[in-house]
């Protein structure tokens, strides 16, 4: 049974959060590929996909433990900042209209219809690297998640188990609702997810980066809820105010 | 070599996406290290780069949906 404290469920859920929204883009293509050519160039694709991903983390990883704690926590600080920040606009963006949506359905359709034109010939093996692409392309997004919010208490007290936990229970939950469903997962609430997941980051960003520096937090760990719901609190009015703005010039 | 290039593209993307954003975080962050070198108080490092980056922020979004507003504007007169 999953026994998760009161220090590691943040990393554990921003992992969770984040992989759950990559895991459903690259299962969007991967199916498309399975629908216009068969399960086993979509599997191929994935499995490769994955060996490359686990080499990566298997090469990466180690080294992770011969940098300096500081110089951890302040790199980790900054990408998350510079990757939370990202999502938050966009996910702020979408949320008052100025973005579209990100259209699961949409890109099913777009790719079946680019699978189908592919010569026959070839096919197998365009279907089979499209798959691979997609899964090398969010699994990078997934890795670097899981590192950054797992590495920055360095290899003492390491956070990279809840957060793989995390990752790992988002895989298996779209996977298994994709092998049930077998369509795209369009009810996922995408933006909801990707606002709350720019939340959390840029929270664990800040923290790390400040802790990277040289600067202390009261309260150690728990820090982190009064920065995700400062970002949170911000965000919303920032939505507020963005869409009136958007809806005036409309 | 094009998925190399494609995987190192998106991994740049990650982290970026509006470089005023992203050079905005470097150089707050910049401004914290050198606050904290010349006497800055560590416990006051946090609320420093928490307010730093939300204004960020919010500036950044102000400032696309202007853009974008104008582009709408511009679109509707032509």
């Amino acid at each position: 049974m999953l026994n998760l404290s009161l220090v590691q469920l943040p990393a554990f859920s921003a992992a969770f959060a984040a992989s759950l929204v990559e895991v459903v883009e690259a299962f969007t293509i991967v199916l498309a590929v399975s629908v216009v050519r068969g399960w086993w160039p979509a599997a191929l694709g994935t499995l490769a996909g994955l060996v490359l991903l686990v080499v990566l983390v298997l090469t990466l990883g180690p080294l992770l433990a011969l940098v300096p704690i500081h110089i951890l926590q302040l790199s980790i600080g900054v990408l998350l900042l510079l990757f939370g920040l990202r999502w938050l606009r966009k996910a702020m963006l979408r949320s008052i209209g100025v973005i579209a949506m990100h259209d699961e359905a949409r890109i099913f359709e777009r790719e079946t219809v680019e699978l189908r034109r592919t010569a026959q010939a070839s096919a197998d093996w365009v279907a089979g690297i499209a798959a691979f692409k997609a899964i090398v392309l969010e699994g990078v997004e997934v890795v670097f998640i899981v590192i950054s919010v797992g590495a920055g208490h360095g290899a003492a007290a390491s956070q990279l188990l809840p957060a793989s936990l995390g990752a790992a229970l988002a895989c298996v939950l779209v996977l298994a609702l994709g092998f049930a469903l077998h369509r795209p997962l369009t009810k996922v609430p995408e933006n909801t997810l990707k606002f709350l997941v720019g939340v959390m980051l840029s929270a664990f960003g800040v923290y790390w980066t400040v802790e990277g520096l040289g600067g202390n937090w009261p309260g150690q760990d728990l820090a982190l809820l009064p920065l995700a719901v400062t970002f949170w609190l911000l965000a919303l009015a920032g939505v507020k105010y963005g869409r009136k703005q958007w809806q005036i010039s409309a | 070599m094009k998925l190399l290039k494609a995987v190192l593209s998106e991994i740049f993307g990650l982290f970026v996406d509006d470089d005023r954003l992203a050079l905005g975080v470097l150089a707050m962050v910049a401004s914290l290290a050198l606050a904290l070198k010349t006497g800055l108080v560590p416990a006051l490092a946090g609320p420093f780069l928490l307010i730093g980056c939300a204004l960020l922020l919010i500036e950044n979004v102000w400032r696309s949906v202007s853009a974008a507003q104008a582009q709408k504007a511009k679109g509707k007169r032509s």
